[in-house]
């Protein structure tokens, strides 16, 4: 305490800093503006991913790191059995997921996009209303559907008795045939109405006069939507199929709702998402099983950052268009 | 002739995917006020009446009230941060010209690219030697951490588009680096918080994934994490299920309701990333 009041004192006494000097120290407070946001990204954005770069180059026992065995994770996660077969299925799954999601969400979300474009009534309310399910947390998606497509007590089947369908009631999740689909048409569900919002806003973007041209020399209808609309808007189509790409790449949460951390039944909605977590924080036999994870985080990455990058690159290119 | 048939089919369609999109979220309000026998029998009809009895149960059998508070206070001190934090980056970034700006705003960008669950495992052990493991900290940090490169990228366009010369004579009429952030550039910004908040705050408030790895204490748990614990002890009595989804999704919904353009406009900003 005396030391406090000894020191206060002395700064007191002691000559003000010429002007120029304090405003250099005040020049220097200004990194200050940058560093918390520095110390939060490198420390546990940047650095955690450097690790787990690192991390897949060694040797793994529990939680402890090991000697160094260069690419061995890699190669044991691509040709040892079992990783190499579960490795194999999942990403397949993964690669359904991504086309079967084109298929659905972002054909219907495009179609969609092309209708609220035209003239109609209502647009507003139609994007408020197809914007919906995006607000749910996607565990609360799945388990509402896990509800819903209950084959017994689920609405799904009870609605199609109510209109005569009985035929094609089943346990769709319970099916390892119909399980995946099930999921893509629920994550479908989930992410139409942004899928649309994107597309309009690159429809939006097309001008008037491009259509007048197009009107005057004969062209309508369909014709037109092939051969105007469709390139014209590319870019919101490119950018909207690499977000539904990382997108698939990343699922974990709803499938980890609907059918459990093993992509019931049998691993036939098993993806790559839900087998880095069980080899991360599942006890797979061994405990060597991080190392095999983090290899599994490398390819992720890898496929990821770069689907990201292609998409910025698009990103910035319609940008520099307009 | 034709073209009334067409614009009927136009709006068809349309409603169609209206009541597809809507349909489920009624579903689930409706059967949350319906008894267990009611969900068996009617599933899709409106309940016989609203009585609140599945509401109190769920609020008291699960520590429902618990998550409603971790999750606000979560989701708030995690944007409060992330935009404080990024948007002086943002603004060191965009408005001094020192050499290394461009590398620096390059540098936040990578962050843009780089799927940050991936590094889960060592993100794990990180808390674990912190000893923040089981914490609510945990979250905020990783959220704020993950956030960043977005919202300096919202910003750092924001303030490009704002004329220099404001900042220039503000520091004329002598207020310091710190005075012109607060009182100039912070005021005019708030389409940009506006759009970095909405954005963040639903990824945050919804997030299952980092409260699923960081989280053991079930009172700890953030609302979609109470929904994992609901469907593990309760999985039979689906009154309580569907009444536990709703309450964990009303928060969103409300604010919804009351803000969908900021929503709409924000998210579509947000599709960068």
């Amino acid at each position: 305490m005396t030391s406090t009041t000894f020191d206060r004192k002395a700064e007191m006494n002691l000559p003000k800093p010429p002007a120029r000097r304090k405003r250099r120290i005040a020049k220097h407070l200004v990194h200050l503006f940058l560093l918390p946001a520095l110390v939060f990204y490198v420390g546990f954005m940047i650095y955690p991913i450097f690790q787990a770069l690192l991390n897949s180059l060694f040797a793994w026992k529990g939680l402890t790191r090991g000697p160094f065995i260069g690419l061995q994770n890699f190669v044991r996660l691509f040709t040892e059995t079992p990783f190499k077969e579960t490795f194999v299925r999942a990403l397949g799954h993964n690669v359904t997921f991504f086309i079967g999601l084109v298929l659905t969400k972002l054909v219907v979300a495009f179609i969609l996009a092309l209708l609220i474009n035209s003239k109609i009534r209502g647009k507003e309310l139609f994007k408020t209303l197809y914007f919906v399910p995006k607000l749910l947390s996607v565990i609360v998606v799945g388990f509402l559907f896990s509800l819903i497509l209950n084959p017994t007590y689920g609405a799904l089947n009870t609605l199609l008795a109510a209109i005569g369908l009985e035929g094609l009631a089943r346990p769709w999740l319970g099916d390892p045939h119909t399980a995946l689909y099930a999921i893509i048409i629920v994550n479908s569900w989930y992410g139409f109405g942004f899928a649309m919002l994107i597309f309009l806003v690159g429809l939006q973007a097309i001008s008037q006069e491009v259509y007048e041209a197009a009107r005057i020399d004969g062209a309508s209808g369909l014709k037109m939507i092939f051969t105007i609309t469709l390139p014209l808007a590319m870019p919101s189509i490119m950018i909207m199929t690499i977000l539904t790409f990382i997108g698939a790449f990343e699922t974990f949460e709803l499938i980890y709702a609907m059918q459990g951390n093993n992509g019931a039944p049998y691993f036939s909605t098993d993806v790559l998402g839900l087998y880095f977590y069980r080899l991360t924080f599942g006890s797979v036999s061994g405990g060597e099983s991080i190392g095999i994870g983090s290899a599994l985080a490398v390819v992720l990455l890898v496929l990821i950052s770069c689907a990201t990058a292609v998409s910025m690159f698009f990103f910035k290119r319609r940008e520099v268009e307009h | 002739m034709a073209l009334r048939l067409q614009q009927t089919c136009k709006y068809v369609v349309l409603l169609f995917f209206a009541f597809v999109s809507i349909y489920p979220i009624l579903l689930m309000i409706m059967s949350s006020f319906k008894t267990k026998m009611e969900i068996i029998t009617h599933p899709l009809g409106l309940p016989s009446g609203f009585s609140l009895n599945n509401y109190i149960e769920v609020w008291n059998k699960v520590h429902f009230a618990d998550y409603f508070v971790n999750s606000l206070y979560v989701s708030a001190v995690s944007v409060l941060l992330i935009l404080l934090v990024s948007s002086l980056a943002a603004f060191y970034i965009a408005r001094y010209s020192f050499r290394w700006s461009g590398f620096v705003l390059f540098f936040f960008m990578l962050g843009l690219m780089l799927p940050m669950r991936l590094a889960i495992s060592p993100l794990y052990m990180m808390m674990l030697k912190l000893k923040l493991l089981d914490t609510l900290t945990s979250l905020i940090i990783v959220y704020v951490a993950g956030h960043i490169s977005f919202a300096v990228f919202v910003f750092y366009g924001f303030f490009r588009t704002l004329p220099k010369d404001l900042d220039q004579s503000a520091r004329i009429d002598g207020c310091n680096d710190f005075q012109v952030y607060y009182k100039i550039v912070l005021p005019l910004m708030r389409p940009a918080l506006a759009t970095v908040s909405i954005v963040d705050l639903i990824a945050i408030w919804n997030d299952f994934f980092y409260p699923l790895i960081f989280l053991k204490s079930t009172e700890l748990g953030t609302i979609p994490l109470g929904m994992l614990t609901l469907f593990g002890e309760y999985d039979t009595d689906w009154n309580l299920l569907f009444c536990g989804l709703t309450l964990s999704s009303l928060p969103m919904i409300l604010a919804f309701l009351f803000a969908s353009r900021q929503f709409i406009e924000g998210m579509t900003t947000g599709a960068v990333k």
